[in-house]
Parts: C-alpha cells; sequence; structure tokens
C-alpha cells in the first residue's frame, strides 16, 4: 500500500511535523513517499530522505490550500497512492478537507497514533477534549489522515532522497485566491493558542509582580505565559491571558502551573496538556490531583532557579 | 449581496458530553446552543450586510430542535434561517455533511459562505475546505480580519508563522476564527422579531440528494472502537529541598521537552 | 418572643444600596422602548402559569388580545432560558396545575417523576435515626414529584405555543412608575466591563413599556423587593429566609419513598437559632434528589449549608442510599420563610401584581410553594383580564384590588393562614417550637391566640463554636468543595463584568467569615485584614448562583448581566 505525506516548508527548511508523519509511516510499514510542493523547490525536497515527489510550480509559490489540492489530486491518480497524510497545520488541514472532497475520500483528523492492522489502516484519535480515545479507520480508498501536530518525532537526519518530479494542471477557481503579503515571524513570542509551552501563575505566586518570574522562565522555554481567573480578576494579569472555563482552553506539551489551586474551573481549561508541572506550596492542592510532576515548595524559590538551568541549557 | 452563513448547533458546554456507547454518535439530547465561533461568523456577516446591504441566511445540519438554537442568529439580526433535518443525515461524516451543505448552499447561490474556524464537538473539523472545493470556489481560512473592497474580499490570515493577507473575488467561501469580532448581544426587539422571520426546515428530497450521498451510507470514515484514555502515568512527586529546579529540568530533558 | 442577644450582626453593616435605585421613570425616547400588552418578570411557574392563562383568556377573547399590540403577553427572564434559574425539591400539589390545564392535559402530560407511594420522617442524631410518624403537615399522599426546572422548561413550552414571547437572557433592573402607576420594566445593560464601562459590544437595556406589569421573580425579588418598599406595601413582620442547597445524584438501587428528616446536623437549642432539616426525593428509577435546608437566622459564623449537606450525606442512612452513584447536579437557593404575617399587605399596586414566592406565598411547614405560584399566577392572569375590558383600566387605584380579593378568597389563604405562625415559634429550638407548631395544627391556626413577630435574618448575633471541625473534607466522590459544586451547576457566567453583589467591603473579621461560610458559591473571601479588627471582603462574583442569601444576611444581591448564573436542568 502506497501512501504519501504532504511535507510543509517555510523559508527553505521542511518542517518536522511532516517529517515525523513520513516516518512513523515507514515504521508501520507503508510504502510512503514524501511530497514537496511549492516554486523554486528543488534543493527543499532533497533532505526528506527515501522517495519524495517534488511539484514545482509557480501557481504553488504562495502558501495557499487550493492549487495543492490540484497538484496532490494529479499525484494520487499517477502514483495510485491508497494514502495521503498530513502532519496538521493550517494550511495542511485546508488541503487535507479540499482533497478529501476532491477525491470523495474519507478523512480523519487530529490522529495521534496510526497502524496497520493487515491490510487495515487504523487511527487513533482523542475525541471530546480528550475523555475519550477512538480507533477509527476508512472505507474505500484513497484514506486521507490529518495527524497532530507534534505527534512524531522527527528523525535526527533522513539520509538522501530520491526525487521524482511531476507536473499537475490547475483549475481556475483554485487560483483565485492570491497572496498579497506573506506572514513574517512575530516579534513577540507565541500567542497562547499556539504555544507548544506555557507557563501559567495563579495567586499562590503570591503578588503580581511575581509574574516577572513566569515571563523568564516562558522566554527560556520559548513559550506563553498564562494566568488563573483568581489573578485576572485581581488585575494581576491581563484577561487575554485567562486559561480556563471562561477563558482560553490550551493544550500545549507542557505546561508549568505556578502557585495555581487546580480548582476544576481551571482545569478544564488545560487538563489536555501534554505535560503538567504543578509547583504550590500546598501539598493538598486539587492540582497535585492530576499533575504529572507535583513539586510542593515555593515558586519564588524554584522559578528563578529553574530558569537560570534552562538558559545554561540553551547556551 | 447575499451571505450564507453555516453554523453548528452543538450540544451545550455545560451538559454533558457523551458519545453514544451503541452507535458511537455524539449525544446531542443535551441542551443545544450555536457552536461559539459561528456566532462569530454571524457577527461578521452582519457586519458585512451593514455595510454593504445584503441578505444573511444562517444554515445548519441537525435534528429539529437545532433551529430554536439557530434562532439566536435571527435574534442577532440574520434574516432567514434554513436547518437540513432528516433522519437519513445521522451518522455523516466530513464528505457526507460537505455534500449535504453544499447541496443547501447551491440552492442558496450565496456571494460569500461564512465558517467558524472550529466546532467545539469535533475539534479541528475543516469543512470549509471540502466545501469550498465542492462548489469551486476559492476559499481564505483562519481569518481574523475581513474587508470587502470593490468586489474582492481582503482577508487576513493567521498561521503559525504570523498573518497573511490574502485576496480572492466574489463568489467565495471564507472560514473566520474567534478573533475576528466580538459578537453583539441581540437586542429585545431582535429577540421578539426572531419569531416571525423565515426559517425552513429541508429533508434530503428537498435538496434533491440521494440517500447514499448522506448519513453513514455516504460517509468514508468510521469509529471502531471507544476506549477511556490511558491514565496520566505515574505522578513524579517533588519536595524541595533547594534541588526542585534540577530534578524539574531531568524529568524534562528526559522527555525531551527542552 | 426571642432575647435581643449583645454582639456582631450583619444588620449593623448595611450594603451601599438603596431601594429607590431600582425605581426609575421612563425614558422618553421611542426607540428605546418596546410596547407590550402584560410583562411578566420571571419564566418560573407563577410567572408562566399567569402567562399560559392569559393566553387561554386572550384565545378565547380576540378582541381583548387585539388591543393589547404584537405582544400581548412577554414574559422576562434573567436565567438561559426557563427553569435555568429553577431550583426546588419538589413535590407538588397538583391542584392549581390541573386547573391550570383543565380540559387540555393530564398531570400525566406534564414531566414528572411519579407519585408519591411512601413516606417517611426521621429525626436523625450522629449515627441513628428515629423515625417519626409524618406530622400531618408533611403528609404528601397524592402529590407528585418533579423537577422544578424541568416543569419550568415545559411550562415555558406551553406559555410559548399559548401565544407568550418569552425573553431569556434578559435581566429586569429598574421598575418604571411614573405618576404613581407602574408603566413597566427596564431591562438591563449588556457588555460591560468590570469597571462598569461599556465594551465594544454594549448593548443598552431597554423600557419594556406595558399596560400591566406582573412580578413573579421568586425568592429575594428585586424589583419586588423595590416594589413593596416604594408603594409601601410591608407585610406585619420583616420577612426571612432559608438556605437550601441540593444534589441529584444518580444510584444504582431505585428510592421508593419521600423522605424527610430533622435534627442532625443541626443543633436543636435555641441559642444557635438553627431550623431546618433535610428532603431526599426519588426522580424514577435511577435518580435521586437530596438537599439541606437551614433557616438564615443561625447565629454560628462558621455555619455553611453547602457543609451541612455534605456532612449529611456521611450519615449512614444516606451512605446506604448513595452508595454505588453519582453526582450530577448541584444548585443552592433560598427559600422565602416569613408566611403571611411577613407577605406584603397587599399584593397589588396600580399596574402592578405580586405573584408566587416573591410575594411571600410559601407554606413553610409543607415545604410547598409551587402550587400557590401557579395558582395566584392564575388568579393574576384573571384579574389583569378583567382591567383590560372597555370601561376599565389597570392603572386606575384599586383596579388590581380584585387580585387580591380573589387571592384571599381561594383555597390558598386559609393553606397559608393556618400557618402563619409555625415557622417563628421555632425560635425558641426545636423541642418548644415543635410543641408549638403541633397545637398550631391541631387548632388549625387558632392556637396560639397572638401572633409572632420575626427578626429580620441579620439582626442574629454571630457566634464561634468550632462548627466547622465536623465538615467531611471533600473527597469528590461523596462529598464535594465549591467550586467544584459551581462547576456542577453549570455555571459558566462572564467575568468581566461589573460586580452585581452590593455589600460593605471592610467589615469585622466575624461578619466576613461569615459571609464566606454562608455562599454556598464561593463568592466572598477572606482579604486583607485592616489592623482595626476589620478585614476587606474579596469577591469572585461570577461564581454566584444567585441564591440570595447574601440578600438575607447584611448584602444585597442584584440582577447580573442576562445569562449569567446556573444552567440548572433536573433541579
Amino acid at each position: 500500500m502506497t501512501a504519501l505525506v504532504f511535507l510543509e516548508h517555510h523559508e527553505g527548511e521542511l518542517e518536522k511535523g511532516g517529517l515525523g508523519v513520513l516516518a512513523r509511516a515507514r515504521a508501520i510499514g507503508l510504502d510512503a513517499a514524501g511530497v514537496v510542493l511549492g516554486s523554486g523547490v528543488g534543493e527543499v525536497g532533497a533532505s526528506a530522505g527515501g522517495q519524495v515527489y517534488v511539484c514545482d510550480d509557480p501557481a504553488l509559490a504562495s502558501p495557499l490550500p487550493q492549487p495543492r489540492v490540484d497538484a496532490l489530486a494529479a499525484l494520487v491518480a499517477q502514483s495510485g497512492a491508497d494514502t495521503v497524510l498530513f502532519a496538521a497545520s493550517v494550511l495542511a488541514a485546508d488541503v487535507a478537507a479540499g482533497l478529501a472532497s476532491r477525491l470523495g475520500a474519507g478523512l480523519n483528523w487530529d490522529l495521534t497514533d496510526l497502524r496497520l492492522e493487515g491490510e487495515e489502516l487504523v487511527g487513533v484519535r482523542p475525541a471530546l477534549g480528550d475523555t475519550v480515545i477512538a480507533d477509527v479507520t476508512w472505507v474505500g480508498a484513497p484514506r486521507f489522515g490529518l495527524v497532530r501536530s507534534g505527534a512524531f518525532e522527527a528523525p535526527e537526519s533522513s539520509g538522501d532522497a530520491t526525487v521524482e518530479s511531476f507536473s499537475a494542471t490547475f483549475e481556475d477557481f483554485s487560483t483565485q485566491a492570491r497572496m498579497l503579503e506573506q506572514a513574517h515571524e512575530e516579534a513577540s513570542g507565541p500567542s497562547i493558542e499556539d504555544a507548544d509551552v506555557i507557563v501559567a501563575g495563579g495567586r499562590g505566586l503570591g503578588k503580581p509582580d511575581n509574574f516577572a518570574l513566569c515571563e523568564a522562565l516562558a522566554k527560556e522555554l520559548g513559550g506563553a505565559v498564562a494566568a488563573t481567573r483568581a489573578v485576572v480578576d485581581a488585575g494581576w494579569y491581563p484577561y487575554s491571558a485567562q486559561v480556563g472555563q471562561t477563558g482560553k482552553s490550551v493544550s500545549p506539551k507542557l505546561y508549568v502551573a505556578c502557585g495555581i489551586s487546580g480548582a476544576i474551573q481551571h482545569k478544564v481549561g488545560m487538563q489536555s496538556s501534554g505535560t503538567i508541572v504543578a509547583i504550590n506550596k500546598d501539598p493538598n492542592a486539587p492540582i497535585f490531583d492530576f499533575a504529572d510532576v507535583a513539586v510542593i515548595g515555593d515558586v519564588e524559590q524554584i522559578l528563578p532557579k529553574l530558569t537560570e538551568l534552562v538558559r545554561a541549557r540553551n547556551a | 449581496m447575499k451571505i450564507a452563513v453555516c453554523a453548528k448547533v452543538v450540544p451545550d458546554a455545560s451538559a454533558h458530553k457523551r458519545l453514544d456507547p451503541a452507535t458511537f454518535r455524539l449525544d446531542r439530547s443535551g441542551e443545544s446552543t450555536l457552536n461559539p465561533t459561528d456566532v462569530n461568523a454571524v457577527e461578521e456577516a452582519l457586519r458585512l450586510k451593514e455595510a454593504h446591504e445584503g441578505e444573511v441566511t444562517v444554515l445548519s445540519l441537525g435534528p429539529p430542535k437545532a433551529m430554536e438554537a439557530l434562532r439566536k442568529a435571527l435574534a442577532m439580526g440574520a434574516d432567514r434561517a434554513v436547518l437540513v433535518s432528516d433522519d437519513g443525515a445521522a451518522g455523516s461524516d466530513l464528505l457526507a455533511t460537505t455534500a449535504l451543505l453544499a447541496a443547501a448552499l447551491e440552492r442558496e447561490s450565496a456571494d460569500l459562505v461564512l465558517f467558524g474556524q472550529a466546532s467545539s464537538d469535533a475539534d479541528g473539523a475543516v469543512l470549509w475546505a471540502a466545501v469550498a472545493d465542492r462548489l469551486r470556489r476559492p476559499l481564505i481560512s483562519q481569518v481574523a480580519n475581513l474587508k470587502l473592497e470593490g468586489g474582492e474580499l481582503i482577508g487576513k490570515r493567521q498561521t503559525e508563522f504570523g498573518y497573511d493577507v490574502i485576496a480572492a473575488p466574489l463568489p467565495a467561501v471564507v472560514a473566520v476564527s474567534d478573533a475576528i469580532n466580538e459578537p453583539r448581544y441581540p437586542s429585545l426587539k431582535g429577540i421578539m422579531g426572531a419569531k416571525s422571520k423565515p426559517a425552513e426546515t429541508l429533508s434530503l428530497a428537498d435538496l434533491g440528494v440521494d440517500a447514499a450521498a448522506a448519513g453513514e451510507a455516504g460517509s468514508r470514515t468510521k469509529v471502531l472502537t471507544l476506549t477511556p484514555p490511558a491514565p496520566r502515568g505515574d505522578q513524579v512527586r517533588i519536595e524541595d529541598n533547594g534541588n526542585a529546579a534540577e530534578k524539574i529540568v531531568a524529568y524534562l530533558a528526559e522527555r525531551k521537552l527542552l | 418572643m426571642s432575647r435581643k442577644r449583645a454582639g456582631v450582626a450583619p444588620e449593623q453593616y448595611p450594603p451601599p444600596f438603596a431601594s429607590g435605585e431600582v425605581v426609575a421613570a421612563s425614558s422618553s425616547a421611542a426607540s428605546d422602548r418596546i410596547e407590550v400588552g402584560v410583562v411578566i418578570v420571571g419564566a418560573g411557574p407563577g410567572g408562566l402559569a399567569c402567562a399560559i392563562r392569559l393566553g387561554q383568556l386572550l384565545e378565547e377573547n380576540p378582541e381583548v388580545a387585539e388591543r393589547l399590540g404584537d405582544v400581548p403577553v412577554a414574559v422576562i427572564e434573567k436565567g438561559k432560558q426557563p427553569g435555568s434559574h429553577i431550583l426546588s425539591g419538589a413535590v407538588v400539589n397538583p391542584r392549581a396545575l390541573r386547573r391550570l390545564f383543565k380540559d387540555r392535559l393530564l398531570m400525566e402530560d406534564i414531566p414528572n417523576y411519579g407519585k408519591v407511594h411512601g413516606e417517611a420522617v426521621y429525626v436523625l442524631t450522629a449515627r441513628g435515626a428515629w423515625r417519626i410518624p409524618p406530622p400531618p403537615t408533611m403528609r404528601n399522599h397524592g402529590n407528585w414529584i418533579v423537577s422544578a426546572s424541568q416543569l419550568a422548561r415545559f411550562l415555558g413550552e406551553q406559555a410559548e405555543s399559548a401565544g407568550t414571547a418569552i425573553l431569556p437572557e434578559t435581566s429586569a433592573e429598574r421598575l418604571l412608575v411614573q405618576h404613581g402607576r407602574v408603566v413597566g420594566v427596564r431591562t438591563g445593560d449588556k457588555g460591560r466591563g468590570r469597571d462598569g464601562k461599556p465594551l465594544p459590544n454594549f448593548e443598552p437595556g431597554t423600557d419594556v413599556v406595558a399596560k400591566v406589569t406582573v412580578l413573579a421573580e421568586g425568592t429575594q425579588g428585586h424589583l419586588t423587593t423595590a416594589a413593596i418598599d416604594h408603594f409601601g406595601l410591608h407585610g406585619r413582620n420583616p420577612q426571612i429566609w432559608a438556605l437550601g442547597v441540593k444534589e441529584v445524584w444518580k444510584v444504582p438501587r431505585p428510592l421508593h419513598k419521600v423522605i424527610h428528616t430533622m435534627g442532625w446536623p443541626l443543633r436543636k437549642s435555641a441559642r444557635y437559632g438553627e431550623f431546618g432539616g433535610s428532603f431526599v426525593y426519588p426522580m424514577g428509577e435511577d435518580m435521586v434528589s437530596l438537599g439541606f435546608v437551614v433557616g438564615l437566622e443561625y447565629r454560628d459564623v462558621e455555619l455553611s449549608a453547602h457543609d451541612l449537606l455534605q456532612e449529611f450525606k456521611t450519615h449512614p442512612k444516606l451512605l446506604k442510599i448513595l452508595a454505588g452513584g453519582e453526582r450530577i447536579a448541584w444548585g443552592a437557593k433560598t427559600i422565602t420563610e416569613g408566611g403571611l404575617l411577613s407577605a406584603p399587605s397587599r399584593f397589588n399596586a396600580p399596574g402592578l401584581v405580586l405573584v408566587g414566592e416573591g410575594a411571600g406565598l410559601v407554606n413553610v411547614p409543607r415545604l410547598k410553594g409551587i402550587h400557590y405560584a401557579v395558582e395566584s399566577g392564575m388568579l393574576a392572569a384573571e384579574a389583569v383580564f378583567e382591567t383590560l375590558q372597555p370601561g376599565e383600566t389597570p392603572t386606575r387605584l384599586g383596579a388590581l384590588d380584585r387580585y387580591d380579593e380573589a387571592l384571599r378568597s381561594s383555597w390558598v389563604w386559609p393553606d397559608l393562614d393556618e400557618v402563619r405562625n409555625m415557622r417563628q415559634v421555632f425560635d425558641r429550638g426545636f423541642f418548644v417550637g415543635g410543641a408549638l407548631a403541633s397545637a398550631m395544627i391541631v387548632s388549625k391556626g387558632h392556637l396560639p391566640p397572638k401572633d409572632f413577630p420575626t427578626h429580620p435574618n441579620a439582626a442574629a448575633t454571630l457566634m464561634r463554636t468550632g462548627r466547622a471541625r465536623s465538615y467531611p473534607p471533600a473527597d469528590g466522590k461523596l462529598t464535594f468543595d465549591k467550586l467544584s459544586s459551581v462547576f456542577a451547576s453549570g455555571n459558566r457566567t462572564r467575568d468581566d463584568q461589573p460586580n452585581h453583589l452590593r455589600i460593605r467591603n471592610r467589615v469585622p473579621r466575624d461578619v466576613a467569615e461569615a459571609w464566606a461560610w454562608m455562599c454556598p458559591a464561593q463568592v466572598y473571601e477572606m482579604g486583607r485584614s485592616d489592623g482595626d479588627g476589620t478585614v476587606t471582603v474579596q469577591m469572585t462574583p461570577s461564581n454566584c448562583v444567585q441564591c440570595g442569601a447574601i440578600s438575607a444576611k447584611g448584602g444585597r444581591l442584584t440582577p447580573p448581566e442576562g445569562g449569567s448564573g446556573p444552567e440548572y436542568s433536573l433541579t
């Protein structure tokens, strides 16, 4: 069974997400090839390892989804692939859904794992706010899967790739959307919704000034700073940073909860985080019921040391 | 200008969400409300209508009582509600839902089709891209700011890398994020007026959609099993003796979180 | 009469609030107004029965309906939908509902959990239970078990089919009075930030102008209290309240009888001022409704109705009922307890009628009020309808006296008259109170020969006994903390809005602590100590489930932004 894996790229480098999916696809026994689409991307495809298909066309210059649907549809037809996998991103999600519609195929999304059971491809995905795990599959072919961001690790190096070019024709409607201005890196850190790491502060910080400790740690970890309802109510931090039932819902890879008791109103906004590290003076704080790392101690003591150690590692 | 907003009616956040263990479908019998980001889409449609004259129709797919939730959109100022409701549509996946929505939208011949970014009960849904392909129209998604200038839409799309600015001519499909606006509260006059606005319920037959294209028959994915999630794993407990920071770093490094 | 004791009492620290703030003249801009025929405030059993009955009368009399305009009857409701803020036991006497739906529906068609099949009354001790014969006031043969919240939702649907416009998520903030007549209500603003400043989507309130205004606000009615003050309708005794906290549980074994308890965990001596008890009702085969009710004249700083309920559940009798079960709902609400002597002296004013619990129509010994709400709602509808005939107008002084007359000559009146003194005598503690109560029942209210006064709940001087030591810790399975309970009530009130609770912010430590323990939703917490024995009270208003307890104990609840608060569905 042949699979294609959409490899997104940015500023000349392949995104880790797609490489992770490609590695996993191969690991479970799929005959998987990467697909690189763009304009002037000959070099980019070479770093993927294994078989890579490349479509180099001006219509693909900007990271817009619809011309990519045309290109992938053409490749599926040409290569006879029966599976196409994507690492989730704003772009990839649109491409996957458009392609599923184009080819009348099934799309399962938010997958955290894949496996082959004989001939059947089975996907695993959490559902209902991560409270239940579903095994999902496809009816007929081709099969499309959108994998949750960061679910699979990219290999250290991929070795040399065998690159095969292909061409596609583009529908009129696919090229009607035009990029006027392409995004540049944001100067400030990631937003709470997108961050892979969040350092959150609650009343246990003791005083508003101590949010500076959270900010310093977040900076070293490349993350965002969040706050509980209690401290936002008290004016210590802005409402835009509030995580919880009446604030934002987040699920970063790492959530460091500083001086947060863990009442359910907060918990429901962050409980599906990958790893939860909670630092609190009170050994009976409810957050210790569900944290992965329960640190009983004073945030004022621990945070500066933690920040220093991370800074040293980064250097 | 005719604007169609595709809205999803979802179980209330306060109702217990559960999947029916027999059919693996979301139990929708709890209170029903408009998906929050779809309310942003309705608001954006109303702003465009106020700036450019036109008509706003809100469309949905669901059981008959979903019409009550659509009334909120009417109370905000939408002009018409259309609900596609048919037992044969139950259990539709992305593909089947796309077929139904596209059929309903073709009936509307709207210049602009708006979606809200994500639905709270099926995280990561990407309906708009599938519908755009089906309708053969340009698409702009993740829109945090939208303008209509000279018959062309200018949308600010929020990506992992920052903001793109994308232009697309009408007719088009746009998916808006919850950052785009702060939805208005319906006025009392709006709430009272909602009752008398046109509200249609359509069956598969009314849409001319074949039963084979809808529901489970029209779906190309299925759920095999549901299991409770694995427990989080053993908790590591650290009592700070001055070395908590080192232990945290060791834990995170081991798991490649640094 | 019980002794007035010296000491600190919450009433010594009144909130920054004046009833007069709630009454206003109608604003003149026509674009700000909506005109309806009859406006009813509150989509509970009283308000909706009024709406349904009006709908029936207007259907039979289209000429009158025509004169009421495009929207003959409108019901304003601050919750997300009818039932969202309704909480009760409840065992309902079907009499009034049967009259409301005569020839249209049977009691069986109204959502219910069956008739009462058996009952038991216990006096509890910490480990034991003495079964006593149900006092005559507690016999429930022929009555039906319902969820009051579901009942309200059902009545809302019926009212809509009868032509009523229901306006949910809308608070009634002001009573509009012009030239001594009530002309309608002003609804609350939406979209103000915590500092009171308008947010980008600010929507100002509207004047809803009507020929008649019916107030059916239930306990601690915001406009009702103001109307009573404005028109001088006070009853003989000050009004008093109890606070009830309830849970609904899914249970593996059905309960087959309706249970009431007295005694433990409350203390019997008069000096504690603890009057109340519990109820445990079956809800069908697989659910149970249980609640603990305590009069708000209690004196102990650490008394907490929520924690009393948690403690109550640890009794062996309750452990048996709840074993293997799961809590699926929680809520809290005050109950108007003053009886007829605290009820308004008149239930109407020009352009205004008061119905239901808001009008004090609750039978405390029988723990019933829903059927009075429904009956008074119907009587109000019938009286209002008559004043809408040609040749009469509801704003003529005395025009609505016919409502008072109808109420006083209905079965409601003797029911409540018989027990008008029963609550007050429990000032003297469980045993003396019990004896006096029995005398009342036997004599059908003729004994004792004089009427007993009540003291405002907030006058009770505070004391400390270390009560909190016996509250069980929250284990998340049988017993629960307040925050997770607020979550279970469905409350997800928008945080960034003005604080709707008025209290004196700096009060003696005892008062602040009493508020913190009292509030079932953990709104009040102890803040900074100010050195002179006072503390600053810290608040989380978005936790508030609008039970109204603070209004009885020295503060004032006003309606927050419409749509805020709990979303009860099973209570």
